[in-house]
C-alpha cells in the first residue's frame, strides 16, 4: 500500500476525498435528482407514482397556488436579512474595533443562543411576545397601547423570530471582514482631512443611517408612518454622530465582502423556513416552508412538494450563482465561519 | 476625535465663539459621548437581546404552571429539576440525540477532516468541483436537503417503502456536518506551518509518522472545533430530522411533537442542561488551547 501510494502520487488526494465526496454524492447529490424526478411523478403513497414529462404540471399547479406563500418567504426573508444588517453591523464593528480583551467573550455571547434548542428559543419569544406576556404586558398595564393590541400571530412577530434565529449567522462574517480592515488605512483617511465630523460624511451616515432606521420603522410599525418617520430622524441623529467620512469611504467598502456573505448566509436559512411561521405566526402569514412542509408530511402529496422545493432549490442556486460570480465560493465559505 | 472649534481658546474667547455658533460645543461633547459610550451600549443591549430567550428557557424551567401549557409564570419550584426525566417518551428522545449526535459527530469528523487535508495539501483535477459540492449543501435550505432525502427514500423500492428510522437520521446528519467539519479544518490548515513538516522528514520521520507527530497535533485544536459544531448542529437540528425520522423521536421532535398541547416544564430542564454543558465545554476546552498556547 505504502509503496503504491508513493508510485501513484497523484491517487492520495483523491483517496482522502472520496468517502465524504461520496457521501455528499449519495445523500445530497442523488437525493436533489430524485426529487426533480419526483416532480414529474403522479399518483399517491398508497398506489405507487408513475413517472412522466407531461406531470410538468405539477410546476403550474405549484406555482399557481402558492405565489402568495412564495413572495411572502421572499418578502419576510428579505426584511429579515435588512434587519439582521442594521442590528448586526454596529455591534461586529464595536467587538471588533472596541472589544479590545474582551472581543472572544463577546464573540462567544453572540452564538452562545445556539446552545439551546432552537424551537426551545423560538417558543421563547411566544412567551416574551405574548398578548400579557413579559413584553406587551407592563406597557399595556401602563395604558400606552390598547388591550386589544398584538405582535405574536402578526407578520411583525415572524420576521422578528427569523431575525434572532439568523442574527449570529450575520453578525459573524461581518465581524470576520470588518476585523479584517487595517486600522492604518482608517488612521490615513483622517490624515487626509476625512474628519469623523466633516459634513460629507456626516451627511452620507444621517442619509444612510435615516434610511435604513426607516426601513426599520415601516416593517415593525407600518400602521403609524409617524413612528416611521420618527425612526428615520433617530436614525439620522444617530448616524450623523456615529458614521463618519472615514466610515464610509474606507471601512465599510473594505467590509462588504462580509455583508454580502453574511447576507446570504440569513437570507437562505430564512427563505426555507417555517419554524418561525409556525410558531410566531398564523394561518396567514404562512411561507412557502410550510407548504412544503404540510404536503410532504401531512399530505404525502410528494410530486407537487417535490416540484415546490425544487423550484425553491432552482432561485436559490441562481442567486448564489450571481453571489459567487461576485465574490468566489472560497471567499463565501472561508468568510462565513469562525 | 470631534472638531474643537474655538472652544479651547482663552475662556472669554471661548464663551464669545460658543455665542457665534450656538450648539457647536455642546453637539461636540454630545459626539464624543456618543463616540465612546454609545456604540459600547448597544453593544450591551444587543446581547441582552440575544440571551433574552435563553433566559426565559432557564427561567421558566423552574416554573410551576397550573396547567400543560408553560407560558405564563406561577411560581418558583425545584420538583421539575428534582425528577429531569419524568415525562413518558422524554428520556427516550433525549438518548436518542445524545446517540445520534455522538455517531453523526465521529464519522462526519472523520470524513470531513480527510476531505479537507486534501484540499488544503494537494492540487488536482476536479478541486473547484469539490470546493462547490462542499459548499452547496450549507447554501441549501434544510427543508430542501430533508426534503430530497424523503424523496429518496420513497423511490427505494415499492410501497410501504424505505423505512425511517434512527439509521436514516444518521445518514442525513452526516450529510449536513460533513460540509462544516471541511470547513472548520480548512480554516485551521489554511495558515498551517508546513517547514515543521519539512523539518520532521528531514530528520527521517516517514510520511506516517510526520502526520501523527507532527501535522496531526496541530490541527487537532481545528478538529476539535469542527466536532463541538457537528455535535451541536447534530443535537439541535430539527429541519431535517423531521423529513427523515419517520415515527422515531429525537429530543427536538419530541419538543415539536408537544408544542400543540403544552410542552412539559421537564424539556426546559433539559434545554438548559444542554446549555450549562455545551458553555462548559467551549469554555473548557478555550482555557486549555489558551494553557498550552502559553505553556
Amino acid at each position: 500500500m505504502g509503496t503504491l501510494l508513493k508510485r501513484h502520487r497523484w491517487i492520495a488526494p483523491y483517496a482522502l476525498l472520496a468517502p465524504g465526496i461520496l457521501w455528499l454524492l449519495v445523500f445530497y447529490v442523488y437525493p436533489a435528482f430524485q426529487m426533480f424526478v419526483a416532480s414529474f411523478w403522479s399518483g399517491s403513497l398508497e398506489k405507487g407514482f408513475t413517472f412522466s414529462l407531461a406531470n410538468y404540471t405539477n410546476y403550474t399547479e405549484a406555482i399557481d397556488q402558492f405565489a402568495p406563500q412564495y413572495l411572502r418567504s421572499i418578502v419576510y426573508a428579505g426584511a429579515a436579512t435588512v434587519l439582521t444588517f442594521l442590528i448586526a453591523y454596529p455591534l461586529a464593528y464595536t467587538i471588533a474595533f472596541k472589544g479590545g480583551r474582551y472581543k472572544n467573550v463577546l464573540l462567544f455571547l453572540v452564538v452562545a443562543p445556539f446552545f439551546t434548542s432552537f424551537l426551545l428559543r423560538t417558543i421563547s419569544w411566544k412567551i416574551i411576545l405574548g398578548d400579557t406576556g413579559i413584553l406587551l404586558g407592563p406597557i399595556k398595564e401602563l395604558g400606552l397601547l390598547p388591550e386589544d393590541f398584538r405582535l405574536l400571530a402578526t407578520p411583525i412577530a415572524v420576521i422578528s423570530g427569523i431575525t434572532y434565529n439568523f442574527l449570529p449567522f450575520m453578525t459573524l462574517p461581518v465581524y470576520v471582514a470588518v476585523e479584517k480592515v487595517d486600522f492604518r488605512l482608517v488612521e490615513a483617511a483622517r490624515d487626509l482631512y476625512a474628519g469623523p465630523w466633516r459634513p460629507g460624511g456626516g451627511i452620507a451616515g444621517a442619509l444612510v443611517a435615516g434610511g435604513l432606521a426607516a426601513v426599520l420603522g415601516i416593517v415593525f410599525a407600518w400602521p403609524w408612518p409617524i413612528l416611521a418617520a420618527g425612526a428615520a430622524l433617530i436614525g439620522g441623529a444617530v448616524g450623523w454622530f456615529l458614521v463618519s467620512e472615514s466610515f464610509i469611504r474606507v471601512t465599510f467598502p473594505l467590509s462588504l465582502p462580509g455583508v454580502f456573505a453574511g447576507s446570504l448566509l440569513t437570507f437562505i436559512p430564512a427563505i426555507g423556513d417555517y419554524v418561525n411561521a409556525e410558531f410566531l405566526g398564523n394561518p396567514d402569514t404562512r411561507m412557502i416552508g410550510n407548504v412544503i412542509q404540510n404536503k410532504f408530511l401531512t399530505q404525502n402529496d410528494y410530486p407537487v412538494a417535490s416540484a415546490l422545493s425544487f423550484t425553491l432549490m432552482a432561485a436559490i442556486l441562481v442567486l448564489i450563482t450571481v453571489y459567487a460570480r461576485i465574490l468566489g465560493t472560497e471567499e463565501l465559505t472561508t468568510t462565513g465561519r469562525v | 476625535m470631534a472638531p474643537v472649534d474655538g472652544a479651547v481658546a482663552a475662556p472669554g474667547a471661548g464663551r464669545a465663539s460658543a455665542r457665534r455658533r450656538p450648539g457647536g460645543a455642546a453637539v461636540g461633547r454630545l459626539a464624543r459621548l456618543a463616540d465612546r459610550y454609545l456604540l459600547l451600549v448597544y453593544t450591551g443591549l444587543a446581547v441582552i437581546y440575544l440571551l433574552l430567550p435563553v433566559a426565559v428557557i432557564i427561567l421558566f424551567s423552574f416554573n410551576d404552571p397550573a396547567g400543560k401549557s408553560n407560558f405564563v409564570w406561577q411560581g418558583f419550584t425545584l420538583k421539575y429539576w428534582l425528577n429531569p426525566l419524568g415525562v413518558a417518551g422524554l428520556g427516550d428522545a433525549v438518548w436518542l440525540s445524545l446517540a445520534l449526535a455522538f455517531l453523526s459527530t465521529i464519522i462526519a469528523t472523520i470524513l470531513g477532516t480527510l476531505v479537507a487535508l486534501a484540499l488544503v495539501r494537494y492540487s488536482f483535477r476536479g478541486r473547484g468541483a469539490a470546493n462547490s459540492l462542499i459548499f452547496l449543501p450549507m447554501a441549501t435550505p434544510e427543508i430542501v436537503l430533508g426534503a430530497s432525502l424523503l424523496t429518496m427514500f420513497v423511490s427505494i423500492g415499492s410501497p410501504p417503502f424505505f423505512p425511517l428510522n434512527f439509521f436514516t437520521i444518521l445518514l442525513a446528519h452526516i450529510m449536513f456536518n460533513i460540509s462544516y467539519v471541511v470547513v472548520t479544518v480548512r480554516a485551521r490548515l489554511a495558515g498551517f506551518p508546513r517547514h515543521l513538516e519539512e523539518a520532521a522528514m528531514d530528520l527521517f520521520a516517514n510520511e506516517w509518522q510526520t502526520f501523527w507527530k507532527v501535522t496531526f497535533p496541530l490541527i487537532l485544536p481545528g478538529i476539535i472545533a469542527a466536532a463541538l459544531l457537528a455535535f451541536s448542529l447534530s443535537i439541535d437540528d430539527f429541519v431535517i430530522t423531521n423529513f427523515t425520522a419517520g415515527k422515531t423521536q429525537t429530543f427536538p421532535m419530541f419538543i415539536y411533537a408537544k408544542a400543540r398541547i403544552g410542552i412539559p416544564v421537564q424539556v426546559n430542564v433539559i434545554g438548559t442542561l444542554i446549555f450549562v454543558i455545551a458553555v462548559g465545554s467551549v469554555a473548557v476546552t478555550t482555557l486549555a488551547q489558551r494553557r498550552s498556547r502559553s505553556g
